[in-house]
């Protein structure tokens, strides 16, 4: 996959840049917004990572830019400033998602996947299927190897959300954004509970587990 | 009934009295102009009447006094003949009438001798009016018996101007009391209205719009001066937040950059030491740390821009129980797992709306529960409410805990404070630090009370009709 880091602070941007090559990606770089900007619109992407302060021309401007011009590739934010409302400002900006410093690498290589994954054409999916776990989206019911699984609305919200990146290592933060909508992080690690409570209801009395711990990561959900 | 709260407002406003004392005063004081007039007038007309009636009777007594009764008879018979004002009667002692121009004697409760007022008929123009005189009665004793004499002046033409002052006056009083109140009621509305625009915009900023200014008129009247003057400081308001603003951001981003390098050269060295197959903990502690500093500094950083309100322009209309059912769920697995009862206790048909920042009472009532879970042993219980009352509405947690001693209670929500017993279990000391910052935000209190056995920590919001709902003057929409 194709990916394009804008990153002003050149050893930050080493490390990313290096760290997405060992993880498979092709990379190109940037250090300030208007080669960002030049390079976004005149190669394909599979996702751009833009820091919110750039310099010439700043992150936000990079992005309405992009999108003034019809292009698409999906944008994760990075940024080292204060957080309360410059995250809506990023994604009303036209970015998909938002980071912020310091972030840990598997935190940022999770969500680049997951951008990824969001801008493969998708069918409408009805039901999502891992292995013998059936999911049906539209009478909410859950069933594996034939075995009904009775869910509370949130657990099937959590486990839908598994199931759609099935395959991918999803973080304990992007459940909480995405699943409970909070975008800050409790004192005590909740999502743990709740997946093994999931885990025991998915997993318990089969022989092969579906639901893995990503260790120093998060979670994923995949057929053996 | 909101036309008579908006009109009892009008009444209200100091404008309002001004002109109503005034009003009050100016009525008084043509009253007592009109009544001083009326009574100068009455005196002059009574004056004149009495000279004319004076030197009718010195001019009938001189004939008396010359030719007897006789001679005054033929005297009165020969004035009846053009009388004018006038008016004569001669009468015997039976009150018959010898000679005047008088139908009948008047029905007068007399004064021989003073001026006597009466009323009698009169025809004018074919038709009989009642009148009033003022004359004076003369008993005259003479050897044939007694005789009356009444020499009177007609005082229509003062009833008239009488008419005129009493008829007038009450209805002077009643215009200008009409007409002040009205121009006083269009006054008040007036600086009512400049006033409401000058509060509308202050409320609109108090909720965090700080580009809001205060319009002003061409008219450069009082008003203009004083809303010009808010623009100013409202101007230096802004340029202060975003100075604020400033700084927080270049603080944090002179911060989070190290941190951020910090962070990743200690994940390169792991991906090192890993790759060469070498012991990874010692790092693995460093990232651990590392993370727990990101998280303290999150937290001040979090705590700093509440505490300065620059997130005010977040504020929605925000249902309490939604916040408390939702932070209730996402915390009711980890209760369990603690062995504790995790209960959620809402009033039917919820409705406890305040004005907020959902993201922020979400974390403050997260950091409520996360703390009663915390320090509840094993078979306790940890309750979340909502209430909702006249004052307000209000969020708690209450735990079975071992509580705050009461000496302790306004220490614990400083920063970095942390109670001996708690010093061992994870946490940034921040978490009360930052629910008394977000009550802060949201005009809230916060509440630590004792639960016995445990705390209870409750969060005061006020109504949000108390902000939002600005008091409307009554033609608002019909003026815009």
């Amino acid at each position: 996959m194709r990916i394009l880091v804008v990153e002003d602070d050149l050893e930050a941007q080493r490390y990313l840049v290096q760290g997405l090559k060992e993880s498979g990606h092709v990379v190109d770089d940037a250090a300030d917004g208007d080669l960002g900007l030049s390079l976004a619109l005149s190669r394909p992407y599979d996702v751009a990572i833009i820091d919110r302060m750039l310099p010439k021309m700043d992150g936000l401007g990079v992005v309405a830019e992009m999108r003034e011009h019809g292009n698409t590739t999906p944008v994760l934010f990075l940024s080292a400033l204060s957080e309360v409302d410059d995250r809506v400002k990023g994604l009303k900006a036209g970015g998909d998602d938002y980071l912020t410093k310091p972030y840990a690498f598997v935190e940022l290589l999770a969500r680049v996947d997951a951008l990824m994954r969001r801008r493969s054409p998708v069918t409408v999916k009805t039901r999502l299927q891992v292995g013998d776990l059936d999911l049906d989206l539209l009478t909410r019911a859950a069933k594996r190897a034939e075995q009904a699984i009775d869910l509370q609305p949130r657990e099937f919200r959590l486990l839908e959300y598994l199931m759609r990146h099935a395959g991918q290592v999803v973080t304990r933060t992007m459940l909480l954004e995405s699943v409970w909508e909070y975008h800050f992080d409790p004192q005590t690690n909740v999502i743990d509970v709740h997946i093994s409570r999931l885990r025991a209801k998915i997993d318990k009395g089969f022989e092969a587990p579906l639901l893995h711990t990503i260790r120093g990561a998060g979670y994923m959900i995949r057929a053996r | 009934m909101a036309q008579m709260r908006a009109s009892l407002r009008l009444v209200r406003t100091q404008a309002f009295r001004i002109v109503l004392v005034y009003v009050l005063l100016f009525a008084f004081s043509v009253s007592a102009l009109l009544f001083f007039t009326y009574w100068n007038t009455r005196r002059t007309l009574d004056a004149q009447s009495d000279q004319i009636i004076e030197a009718e009777i010195t001019g009938l007594n001189e004939q008396y006094q010359r030719l007897g009764i006789r001679g005054l008879a033929e005297s009165v018979v020969s004035r009846s003949q053009h009388p004018g004002n006038a008016l004569y009667i001669l009468s015997d002692g039976a009150h018959n009438i010898l000679a005047g121009n008088l139908d009948a004697w008047p029905s007068i409760t007399s004064d021989p001798g003073n001026f006597v007022e009466f009323g009698y008929e009169r025809s004018v123009n074919g038709l009989t009016e009642a009148r009033r005189a003022r004359g004076r009665l003369f008993p005259l004793r003479t050897p044939a018996g007694t005789f009356y004499l009444l020499v009177a002046e007609d005082v229509h033409d003062r009833d008239l101007t009488q008419r005129m002052f009493t008829t007038t006056l009450p209805w002077t009083v009643v215009l200008i009391l009409v007409h002040g109140l009205l121009g006083g009621g269009l006054m008040s509305r007036n600086m009512l209205r400049r006033l409401d625009s000058i509060n509308r915009t202050s409320s609109e900023i108090v909720a965090g719009n700080l580009t809001r200014r205060v319009p002003v008129s061409e008219a450069q009247d009082e008003f203009d001066v004083l809303a010009e003057n808010l623009n100013r400081m409202l101007d230096r308001i802004e340029r202060l937040m975003k100075g604020l603003r400033e700084v927080t951001d270049s603080v944090a981003h002179d911060l989070r950059t190290p941190l951020n390098r910090l962070r990743q050269r200690l994940e390169q060295s792991q991906g090192r030491l890993q790759a060469a197959g070498s012991d990874t903990s010692e790092i693995e502690r460093a990232i651990a740390e590392t993370d727990q500093l990101i998280a303290t500094f999150n937290a001040l950083l979090l705590i700093a821009e509440t505490d300065a309100g620059t997130a005010r322009g977040t504020m929605v209309l925000l249902d309490l129980g939604s916040v408390a059912a939702d932070v209730s769920e996402l915390y009711e697995p980890l209760a369990e797992e603690r062995n504790l009862t995790l209960k959620l206790v809402q009033p039917l048909g919820g409705g406890a709306i305040i004005e907020g920042n959902r993201s922020l009472v979400s974390q403050a009532l997260a950091n409520l529960v996360d703390n009663a879970i915390k320090y509840t042993p094993p078979g306790g219980r940890v309750t979340v409410r909502t209430l909702q009352d006249e004052t307000g509405v209000s969020l708690s947690v209450a735990d079975s805990g071992p509580g705050i001693p009461p000496e302790e209670r306004p220490r614990v929500v400083e920063r970095f404070v942390r109670l001996e017993a708690s010093r061992n279990s994870p946490g940034t000391g921040l978490g009360l630090s930052l629910v008394a910052a977000v009550a802060h935000f949201h005009n809230a209190e916060l509440v630590l009370d004792d639960n016995a056995p445990g705390l209870k920590a409750t969060l005061r919001f006020p109504h949000p009709a108390a902000r939002i709902a600005l008091p409307q003057i009554p033609s608002r929409n019909a003026a815009e």
